[in-house]
């Protein structure tokens, strides 16, 4: 069974490459239960977009596409 | 901004001919854009303006010179900062304040602590650090006081992280351009991504973003 550690160690390496079948099934079973894998997967999705406004901006300051920070924000259902 | 061209070769004196110049290099937005990728990077690795100012130029200077070999931007892009990273490292070196070295040697311990201060030794979350549904306070993500949020966030992410952190997500390398550049294998890349990511997310958390959701989960 995987735990918390795992599963945010595979969602940010979901940003990098294709998990397998294996790894796609346990996460998905993670996140079922696990409200705080939930929302860091989001995070990880939320901190690209800012990094690349970040980047992107004159000052560092300033992004020009303003990003929504919220990402999508999902139904949240009970904590595990 | 889109004058930094003839900039550089009139300071520099050392770019071809127009016409066999890299297209990618022709493209001034791709270089306006490009310059200022570089600088942020530079300036955080320096920590120093000037001396960012300078790294910056010298890099695409040098890059000047080749641009003729670059018909894609995004090799160019790759190549530029490999200058980049050069320079940095030397003047770094030349402060005496070298991180070269040591930069890619892992501290163990200090992840590990982070890891415990994270995790309990089921690997679970410790209830107080569980991640919240990220909504913030009032003008959300679009306020300066966000980007200084952001900023202190990434100055204080350790010298490896940060690094490999930007060549990713701001520069937006692949990864195996990455991996050569810095040596690293892919395994090494996705565990410093992971650490980068666990402790900026942390930071913005803990300095930005008020939890939307009740951490007891019963709102």
């Amino acid at each position: 069974m995987m735990n918390c550690k795992q599963a945010t160690r595979l969602l940010s390496e979901r940003m990098e490459r294709e998990l397998s079948p294996r790894e796609k099934f346990g996460l998905r079973v993670h996140l079922m239960m696990c409200r705080g894998c939930r929302n860091f997967g989001r995070q990880m999705g939320t901190l690209r977009d800012l990094a690349k406004a970040y980047a992107k901006s004159d000052t560092g300051h300033q992004p020009p596409d303003p990003v929504d920070g919220s990402a999508s924000r999902g139904g949240e259902n009970e904590d595990r | 901004m889109t004058d930094s061209t003839p900039d550089i070769r009139s300071s520099a004196g050392i770019l071809p001919e127009p016409e066999q110049a890299g297209t990618a290099l022709q493209d001034a937005r791709f270089l306006a854009e490009l310059r200022q990728q570089m600088l942020k990077f530079a300036r955080l690795q320096l920590r120093d303006e000037h001396l960012a100012e300078d790294a910056v130029q010298e890099a695409l200077a040098g890059a000047l010179k080749n641009a003729d070999s670059f018909r894609r931007q995004s090799a160019l892009r790759t190549w530029v900062f490999s200058i980049l990273k050069f320079k940095i490292t030397d003047i770094l070196r030349y402060r005496q304040k070298v991180i070269a070295t040591s930069e890619l040697g892992d501290d163990a311990q200090r992840e590990e602590a982070f890891s415990e201060a994270l995790f309990n030794h089921a690997g679970h979350w410790h209830k107080a650090e569980r991640p919240s549904s990220w909504a913030g306070p009032q003008g959300g993500v679009h306020s300066d006081h966000f980007w200084r949020v952001f900023d202190a966030c990434l100055n204080g992410l350790p010298e490896k992280q940060a690094r490999v952190f930007m060549m990713r997500e701001f520069i937006e390398l692949e990864s195996d351009e990455i991996c050569d550049q810095l040596s690293l294998s892919t395994s090494n890349l996705h565990v410093i991504l992971y650490r980068a990511r666990l402790r900026l997310r942390e930071c913005l958390e803990n300095g930005w973003f008020e939890p939307a959701d009740n951490p007891g989960g019963s709102s």
